[in-house]
């Protein structure tokens, strides 16, 4: 029997995590890469739709993994149901989306089960027969290609944006979905999830901004943050900024860019003192533009801006806005 | 409560770093400081056990270096620590590490452990986890506050895009923990002269030999990631750099 990669798609309260397609047009080219069958999988309880949604894609069959414990998300029914319907499967390549959920119960999982987890990549290779799966280290200075050393499955999670999920490919026809039960026994669940809310100040939408200025840990004082705004200003942009800048308490939570803020997607994304720690970086590497401005030049910003200004913001951003205030007047 | 901080040292933010020669990791030679997330954790059981009396103990794995953190956050007011000491755990992978630190703990007996949510070396973002499964507890991660209740603890959980969301769970449990869940403070200088006479127990890699087996994974190559997007350089004087910037805001991008 061929080797099975399996995507485990992300539902959440019975609606699937776009992120999921992503994973799946990973699965795809492992697939083509390697021979082997791809498959997919969903868990809840009564997340068939999901199961058929997933169908509609090129894999060879879904599997519904239901459980009425399943539901609302617990790592400790994800670990238990997945356990056991991968016990049944034995996939060589478990393929999921680097989400927070998956990061809550994915390492669970794998060490009930003796194995590993390579999280957080942002690409795979086949090297000769060997799979290695590249992931960023050191805040993304460096990249690393990691490769399992123990025995299947094998678990990867996938950076947000490390694949295009419109990129997934539809099936000639729709895969088999079968159901599969899995019995989670009393007393395996001990959290008990409250309902999901957001915040009542979060009151500024950044996703609609077409020119976003941020600020990062260069900015160094919290009164420095107004040449920002200055610039924000002149621009007619939004003012953003880094999560340090927002645990500081320097500028409200509702203005953080990145996995825990929001993520945009605006025409220019002007990054002042951002170093570009992934977390930063998976909430804007859409932009259509980037400037950044940073004195250290190996900063990883630098890897994704189109426009890179090596040098000290307090000297580049006055000039800047007085610049910007003449082109406009 | 008595709760157990993880703590890990990484190399300093800005800290220009190189590769060592076999190209799978970085020369040593670097400065360190205390991964961020975790002296958000150290902050939150120093809080907690103001509230709430108990004891905070700290633990790290790494070389003698790594004594550093352990130290500092003793003069913080943490009230003991233990450092696995050897060269060789920090090439340990995220199961391998929460194998030893079980072993390192198995006499004690905590009402709480925290992590940071993940480190800024790796970024595996999975020893916490794999700790609370290695155990037996329950866990939560990317936690925002943290409560005592008549059964428990009810946490905060952060979720994606802004969206939050409280757990109710029974202790002792594993969390980890997220930057920014509260404010740091800093050591003062009579903490800093009572750390000295603090208790700091060392663990040795033969210790906990016998609970670690090989990685599970294997880093084969490290190198300094290829560039997919092509970055014009923009040079010159601050005047010259800002014309060129509104020139290019304005022709190319077209965004003025």
């Amino acid at each position: 029997m061929a080797d099975t990669i399996l995507v485990v798609v992300e539902q959440r309260e019975g609606k699937l995590n776009r992120a999921s397609w992503e994973t799946i047009t990973a699965g795809q080219a492992i697939a083509a890469a390697t021979g082997w069958t791809l498959e997919a999988a969903v868990v809840g309880s009564g997340v068939a739709s999901i199961a058929g949604e997933v169908a509609g894609k090129k894999v060879a069959k879904v599997y519904d993994v239901e459980s009425p414990k399943a539901e609302p998300y617990t790592p400790d029914a994800f670990a238990a149901g997945l356990k056991q319907f991968l016990s049944s499967k034995q996939p060589k390549l478990v393929l999921m989306p680097h989400t927070y959920q998956v990061r809550d119960f994915v390492p669970k999982l794998a060490t009930a089960m003796g194995r590993s987890v390579i999280s957080d990549c942002i690409g795979f290779k086949n090297e000769g027969g060997k799979l290695v799966f590249t992931r960023q280290m050191f805040q993304g200075k460096f990249a690393a290609d990691v490769s399992f050393t123990s025995d299947a499955p094998w678990f990867v999670t996938f950076q947000n944006g490390a694949f295009r999920g419109d990129k997934a490919e539809a099936g000639a026809s729709a895969a088999p979905v079968e159901t599969v039960n899995v019995d989670i026994a009393d007393g395996v669940v001990r959290n008990k999830p409250q309902e999901v809310f957001k915040e009542a100040k979060q009151a500024v939408d950044l996703t609609q901004a077409e020119i976003i200025v941020a600020v990062g840990r260069g900015i160094k004082e919290q009164k420095n943050i107004d040449i920002a705004k200055q610039l924000a200003d002149a621009l007619g942009g939004d003012l953003a900024a880094s999560r340090p800048i927002c645990d500081s308490g320097w500028l409200p939570m509702d203005r953080q860019i990145g996995s825990s803020g929001q993520t945009v997607a605006p025409k220019l994304y002007l990054a002042l003192g951002i170093s570009g720690a992934i977390q930063h970086i998976v909430g804007m590497k859409g932009s259509r533009a980037i400037i950044a401005v940073n004195k250290d030049s190996e900063a990883p910003i630098f890897e994704i801006a189109d426009f890179a200004v090596v040098g000290n913001l307090f000297e580049i951003v006055p000039p800047l806005i007085e610049e910007v205030k003449k082109a406009k007047s | 409560m008595k709760i157990l901080v993880c703590m890990k040292q990484v190399p300093q933010k800005d800290a220009p770093l190189k590769l060592n020669e076999s190209g799978t990791w970085i020369r040593e030679d670097v400065s360190y400081e205390v991964n961020e997330p975790d002296a958000y954790a150290l902050e939150e059981a120093l809080r907690q056990r103001e509230k709430h009396k108990g004891e905070v103990v700290v633990i790290t794995s790494g070389p003698a270096r790594a004594q550093q953190v352990l130290r500092e956050a003793l003069a913080k007011g943490a009230d003991r620590a233990i450092h696995l000491e050897d060269d060789k755990f920090v090439g340990l992978d995220a199961f391998n590490t929460a194998k030893a630190f079980a072993a390192a703990i198995k006499e004690e007996q905590f009402d709480l452990i925290f992590t940071g949510l993940q480190s800024d070396d790796y970024g595996y973002a999975q020893t916490g986890v794999i700790l609370a499964e290695l155990l037996g507890w329950p866990h939560a991660t990317i936690i925002m506050q943290i409560e005592k209740t008549d059964t428990g603890i009810r946490v905060k959980r952060e979720l994606e895009a802004g969206y939050f969301q409280f757990v109710d769970m029974p202790t002792p449990a594993v969390l980890t923990i997220q930057s920014g869940i509260n404010k740091l403070r800093y050591a003062t200088l009579i903490g800093i002269k009572q750390a000295k006479n603090k208790p700091l127990k060392k663990v040795s890699l033969a210790d906990v030999q016998s609970a670690v087996g090989e990685n599970m994974q294997k880093i084969e190559k490290l190198y300094i990631p290829q560039k997919t997007k092509k970055t014009e350089h923009i040079d010159g004087s601050p005047a010259e750099i800002a014309k060129k910037l509104v020139d290019k805001m304005r022709n190319e991008l077209r965004v003025m």
